[in-house]
């Protein structure tokens, strides 16, 4: 793409965005929940999220890098890029919060044939399906490929049962993708399969789970005898670690990304707020180090992203592969909550008070204790690095 | 401004590191230190300056190649895998910006094509006491406007021993007005004091005695802010010789925790080695990002580089302490023995994070910069 292309993107899809983007949909997020998430259980909470929604799906920017076929924009690597930039300007909400987007929708795109395609990914970016997660087990933590929740072949249909824990709104979801054994005689990498589940099939019940933060974004699920149609299954039979794998790697960008966003909150202006500057420094200086500390990790963090990005669109291997992004995001995001916490000091202690929202604050910094667990704890992704690219031996 | 490098700098550093590893590998620099008869090797130099790496970031109409200072970041990467020796850092990276940034026509003119064709060596004299700040000036430049006196002592000059010229930062008249001086080494009233380093490598104490300058040899700096471009634009090129020590004694050490058997097993095998060594790799992409950002930032002119350079800085200030200890730890007994070559990348790291400022002045800086 040319320089003047790249300009002419640039501005059209800056005029597009002020035109199209209502008011109420700019601006910080401060609970990911009011953003719109589609599916049969959910509504839109006002006009302006509908319009908004809808004007970028007709534009293909729910997905913008998905073919048009499948409701996407079809648009490259660059142009994606730059319209991120372009909302991120304008603080433009998110039109659609989806997994279907995020972690479903590779795993399709590159596994699953063209039925399941054409259906799942088009109702994915309509925001008619809202997707589910159903990956970890009680007893299948880190040891993912442990997992025991089964899928008996019975000609037809295959009959499932078991339990997923971990959820993510598992309440909410009308479909789960499913990781399931289907051998138990192999080795376990080898016995597992990729299966799509209708959640309001009989059989199927969540139970929310109560987190430290007093908050249940997850639930458990369980399955008790579920029949499922044998065209469900994405990829081949017991081939499902491959995708699994394959999909855990969009996830791992995902939460390691999650420290990037424009809704943050940003520790310098907090630090601003909450101290008055002696000669222009801030009076406590390990405090100050702290700061400084974080933030040079933080934006040298931004700029690797950055230089991941650029050396992918040069057609380079990068070094920098999603355990890197994974380990380093949510390190960092943990780094910045307890930062944050310090220069609170008692104020974001008090959970029952409107003008803190209620502990909004000290429930984020719980909630991020989790993020170097989901996805792969960080012990996990060290184990990945040291294997995977530093090549050092098992045994 | 993509943070990757394009095809001639690709090609310029594969060139060099090839130059690099069979002429000029840690072997050399142990000879030089055994033997002490010279502070570098000549036919080494001869040979960079015909490769043209002394003429990278001179602009053609001095005599240069113009390749830019992300060209130069390469070579410093790799003169600092191999602890290559070299007045590269004191000529081509400190006095050849200095004149670039700071001089006036006739001093480009006189000088720049010089340095190109590496018939002469500069050193850069600034830091007055054991901490570099450019702020702590005392040497003073005295004059009526057709002739003038220095007076003052500097330290830690780099190559101060073996070079043609000095490039003096002084003050004059007033308190914050700062003021560039070149002369010749051997002029009347400089006392030089060589000292070897840490390193193996040499630095000077100089002082200047009554010594007279013509108006020619007075670099005038109109703007603090140009001042602080040559600094940061010497500190983004540290922070690449800092990156290819770092790359080098994290590849050395890796290799020998896949071959060091211990208790029946490769010492790579366990744990508490291998998510060390992946958190010293996770540092060290993160560090090859700000030096490749750094060198973009010169190049292309961005009006945040001191933030960006002190960034770098600091960065590498920590990874390469991080880097060098391990290192060693994992090296075991024989990383503590003069016989391998691990104990060269910790000597050689700990002068270049004092050079230029350490990983606590910058991280300082940056909050001032900041505005906190």
């Amino acid at each position: 793409m040319s320089e003047n292309n790249k300009d002419d993107f640039r501005i059209k899809t800056r005029k597009w965005l002020e035109k199209n983007c209502p008011m109420s949909m700019r601006g910080k997020t401060d609970d990911i929940k009011e953003l719109f998430w589609g599916g049969e259980n959910t509504s839109f909470t006002s006009e302006d999220q509908k319009k908004w929604f809808e004007a970028m799906y007709h534009k293909g920017w729910i997905a913008p890098q998905w073919e048009q076929k499948y409701g996407g924009g079809g648009l490259s690597i660059l142009e994606n890029k730059i319209l991120l930039q372009e909302m991120s300007r304008l603080k433009c909400k998110q039109p659609l919060i989806s997994f279907g987007i995020s972690m479903l929708g590779p795993a399709l795109l590159k596994f699953g044939n063209e039925n399941q395609k054409d259906k799942y990914l088009n109702e994915i970016t309509n925001g008619k399906i809202r997707w589910a997660q159903g990956y970890s087990e009680p007893n299948a933590g880190s040891d993912l490929a442990g997992l025991q929740c089964k899928a008996e072949d019975k000609g037809d249909h295959y009959l499932i049962n078991g339990s997923k824990i971990w959820t993510s709104y598992g309440d909410m979801g009308d479909w789960i993708f499913c990781l399931v054994r289907t051998d138990f005689e192999v080795k376990k990498q080898m016995g597992i399969s990729f299966l799509l589940i209708d959640m309001k099939s009989e059989g199927v019940m969540t139970r929310a789970i109560k987190l430290i933060s007093g908050k249940s974004p997850f639930t458990e699920t369980f399955f008790d005898n579920v029949k499922v149609p044998k065209e469900n299954l994405v990829g081949e039979l017991n081939k499902g670690w491959t995708i699994a794998k394959y999909l855990l790697t969009h996830e791992r960008q995902m939460i390691g990304g999650m420290g990037g966003d424009d809704e943050k909150f940003n520790p310098r202006e907090i630090a601003l707020e909450s101290f008055d500057l002696k000669d222009g420094i801030l009076p406590n200086p390990i405090l100050r180090n702290e700061l400084s500390e974080y933030e040079m990790d933080d934006k040298i963090f931004s700029m690797t992203i950055e230089r991941a990005i650029d050396e992918a669109k040069a057609g380079n291997e990068s070094g920098a592969a999603s355990s890197l992004f994974k380990y380093y995001g949510t390190e960092l995001n943990q780094q910045r909550m307890e930062l944050i916490m310090s220069l609170t000091g008692s104020s974001e202690l008090i959970m029952d008070s409107e003008k803190n929202k209620n502990g909004y604050i000290a429930a984020k910094f719980l909630r991020s204790k989790g993020n170097t667990i989901e996805g792969g704890t960080s012990e996990v992704q060290l184990n990945i690095i040291s294997k995977n690219i530093l090549g050092l031996p098992t045994k | 401004m993509a943070l990757v490098l394009n095809e001639e700098q690709q090609l310029l550093k594969e060139s060099v590191k090839d130059f690099l590893d069979n002429k000029a590998p840690v072997s050399a620099l142990r000879k030089l230190r055994d033997e002490n008869i010279s502070d570098y090797d000549d036919t080494l130099w001869s040979e960079m300056i015909e490769m043209g790496l002394t003429s990278l970031t001179i602009n053609e109409e001095f005599g240069g190649l113009e390749f830019g200072y992300v060209a130069l970041g390469q070579v410093l990467e790799q003169t600092g895998r191999n602890l290559s020796v070299s007045p590269m850092i004191s000529t081509v990276l400190m006095s050849t910006t200095f004149i670039n940034v700071l001089g006036n026509v006739f001093q480009k003119n006189k000088y720049l094509p010089e340095i190109a064709k590496g018939n002469i060596k500069i050193c850069l004299a600034h830091q007055e006491t054991s901490h570099f700040n450019i702020k702590d000036i005392n040497t003073e430049l005295k004059g009526d406007g057709d002739s003038y006196v220095l007076n003052g002592e500097k330290h830690f000059v780099i190559d101060a021993g073996i070079s043609d010229y000095i490039i003096v930062l002084a003050k004059f008249e007033t308190e914050s007005n700062y003021i560039g001086v070149i002369l010749r080494s051997n002029s009347d009233g400089i006392k030089i004091n060589i000292s070897r380093l840490l390193d193996d490598r040499k630095v000077g104490d100089i002082t200047f005695k009554n010594v007279k300058i013509e108006k020619e040899s007075v670099i005038e700096i109109n703007d603090f802010k140009l001042l602080e471009r040559v600094f940061d634009i010497s500190s983004i090129g540290l922070s690449c010789e800092m990156l290819g020590v770092s790359l080098e004694a994290f590849d050395k050490t890796l290799a020998y925790l896949k071959d060091r058997q211990q208790f029946g097993v490769t010492i790579g095998t366990f744990q508490a080695l291998q998510h060390r060594a992946a958190k010293m790799f996770i540092e060290l992409e993160l560090c090859k990002s700000v030096v490749i950002k750094g060198l973009k930032a010169i190049d292309s002119d961005l009006s945040n580089l001191n933030e960006i350079a002190s960034l770098a800085k600091a960065k590498l200030g920590r990874t390469i302490k991080l880097i060098t200890n391990e290192a060693i730890q994992m090296h075991g007994g024989i990383g503590m023995t003069d016989d391998i070559d691990i104990g060269f990348y910790i000597k050689r790291a700990r002068v270049l994070q004092q050079t230029l400022g350490d990983y606590n002045y910058h991280l300082t800086r940056y909050a001032e910069i900041s505005g906190y």
